[in-house]
């Protein structure tokens, strides 16, 4: 909002019209259609729908496959975030000791980011592809016979490997912008007092580092349990007998192949809400961090 | 660097080693893959050094495509990406900039109702509402067309905020003297506000060029048409044999030349893409 400002409303009303336009037509329309249709079933033959109030979400939460899909997508979040962010800042404390040689090491650890999830996805299933694959041999060797479409930890490995190296990249980047911003006096005046190099990582770095780290947590929570659904969908497709299930991958799965209406768009709505909350936090932080 | 440890040093030095290559290790192993014979894979262990059938795999790949599983050529399939990235990435950018303007320096009724609508599409990322969202493109007659392809993906609150950002740092008094020379609300968009925000523009338009270049689960369902295919979504079609082997070498040549033009990007704009990638995120 500025302190002086033009009053040509046609003209305002001109420039909004283009984004009010396909943020109503496909953003909150379909989003309501799905609200609506929530609360709704349709007969076998699609000729009637009825009001059923919470009926589907009842039918949800009681169907062991659903219950199944979000276990799998807390463990899935959980193992993505945590194990992209131990790497990342692993990778972003190394470069920070470096001198000379970080910009370099950077240029070769952030274009990962730039590779497409499907891509990475094929990538990694073709690594470890279980006649052919690599890694399957030299874990064969040492004794382990991996099949990720025999064994539902074997898959769940494979999509978080897979689904976490990307975000490396990201995560690495915020970490290094983070710890350039912590003044190198703090340090100093803490290895002048006597603090070795572990000590001083935990007391100074990662308290000033908490911000960063908060704000990526949850960044990568929300792209672990959004947009993952091609890293799904290009390997294991949720198999095998629903191991990597994911909650959005099961509301692709029953809408477009099942055809339950009903069912997809009461997970719609769940899955709407999580988003919600999550945001919410994610903004809070926003609010916080301005404070000081 | 706080005092010289040279063990410490040494283990900085390792672990960027030993990161680099895992980093690097999918890809050297793809490129390898694609530069072999399809018989290379029948038996044993994927080779690990370069074969010789490059320029028979990308050829074929490029001018031909995979007629067995129904792919087109992929110069095809990459002049679609091209175009989707392309077009969600400027289509984003006008009109974001543009509201993002009517919102900062107009007064106008229903200007709070706006902002909150944009702000509400943050939360709703397309895997949520899939269905309904592609039964409004049926309707519209907008399947397997272009339109269909990007308009449903242009709208995007983070890029309103962010030139909405930007506005509010650009001082007052630049629109106060513009405005007392004569110039008309148009005049300062286009010949202050717009070169103004020049960088962010171009860093924005590399972020999102790389976001339209990976879109999959969108085209997946909205095109059914070859003609339409794009390479990252073709990718898995070309994969998805259930009887015979997949033939690997054109699926990973297919994997090289999807993630060809958007890593190009990121290395060749390192700049602008960490500036983008900041700057959305605020």
């Amino acid at each position: 909002m500025k302190r002086t400002t033009f009053n040509q409303r046609a003209l305002a009303y001109l420039l909004i019209a283009p984004q009010m336009a396909v943020t109503i037509v496909f953003f909150l329309w379909p989003t309501g259609q799905a609200i609506v249709q929530s609360f709704q079933q349709e007969d076998a033959f699609g000729l009637h729908t009825n009001w059923v109030g919470f009926a589907n979400y009842q039918a949800l939460f009681a169907d062991p496959s659903y219950i199944q899909s979000l276990e799998v997508t807390v463990i899935f979040t959980v193992a993505v975030t945590f194990s992209s962010l131990i790497v990342a800042l692993l990778l972003a404390l190394a470069v920070d000791r470096t001198v000379k040689a970080g910009p370099t090491y950077t240029t070769l650890l952030v274009w990962p980011y730039a590779v497409a999830p499907a891509v990475v996805g094929v990538l990694w299933w073709f690594l470890f592809n279980p006649t052919i694959g690599p890694l399957p041999y030299v874990l064969g060797q040492m004794g382990y016979n991996w099949d990720h479409s025999l064994h539902g930890q074997d898959a769940m490995i494979l999509v978080v490997i897979a689904a976490a190296w990307p975000q490396v990249s990201y995560n690495f980047l915020f970490f290094v912008a983070g710890l350039q911003s912590i003044p190198a006096s703090l340090r100093e005046a803490a290895a002048i007092d006597g603090a070795g190099p572990v000590k001083r990582f935990f007391t100074i770095t990662l308290p000033l580092l908490s911000p960063t780290t908060f704000f990526l947590m949850v960044v990568n929570l929300v792209y672990a349990m959004f947009n993952t659904f091609p890293v799904i969908h290009a390997t294991t497709q949720g198999g095998p007998a629903g191991s990597t299930d994911i909650l959005v991958f099961k509301v692709y799965e029953d809408g477009f192949v099942g055809l339950n209406l009903g069912s997809s768009a009461a997970q719609s709505v769940v899955l709407l809400v999580i988003v919600i909350a999550l945001t919410a936090v994610q903004f809070g932080w926003v609010e916080r961090r301005v404070q000081y | 660097m706080v005092e010289n440890r040279p063990v410490l040093n040494f283990l900085a030095h390792l672990v960027l080693i030993i990161g680099v290559a895992i980093v690097a290790f999918p890809i050297y192993v793809a490129f390898i893959a694609s530069t072999h014979g399809p018989t290379d894979f029948l038996s044993g262990l994927i080779p690990m050094t370069p074969g010789h059938n490059i320029w028979h795999t990308y050829g074929t790949m490029l001018t031909d495509g995979m007629k067995s599983s129904g792919m087109p050529p992929l110069s095809l399939q990459m002049g679609n990406s091209l175009i989707m990235a392309l077009t969600i990435a400027i289509g984003k950018i006008a009109i974001s900039i543009i509201s993002a303007y009517a919102i900062v320096y107009f007064k106008f009724p229903g200007r709070g109702i706006a902002f909150w609508l944009i702000f509400i599409t943050l939360m709703m990322p397309v895997e949520v509402r899939i269905l309904p969202t592609y039964k409004v493109v049926a309707e519209l007659g907008m399947l397997n067309t272009y339109a269909g392809l990007t308009i449903p993906l242009i709208a995007s609150a983070t890029a309103t905020f962010l030139f909405r950002q930007v506005f509010l740092t650009i001082p007052d008094e630049l629109m106060e003297a513009a405005r007392i020379d004569g110039a008309g609300p148009l005049k300062f968009f286009w010949d202050i506000l717009l070169p103004m925000s020049r960088n962010n523009i171009a860093a924005l338009f590399v972020i999102l060029f790389i976001y339209g270049w990976n879109q999959y689960l969108w085209p997946l369902i909205v095109t059914t048409d070859t003609s339409h295919y794009t390479i990252v979504m073709g990718i898995k079609r070309m994969a998805d044999v259930t009887d015979a082997q997949p033939q690997w070498n054109y699926i990973m040549a297919t994997a090289i030349l999807a993630m060809l033009p958007p890593v190009l990007v990121v290395i060749f704009m390192q700049k602008l893409f960490v500036k983008g990638l900041i700057e959305t995120e605020k």
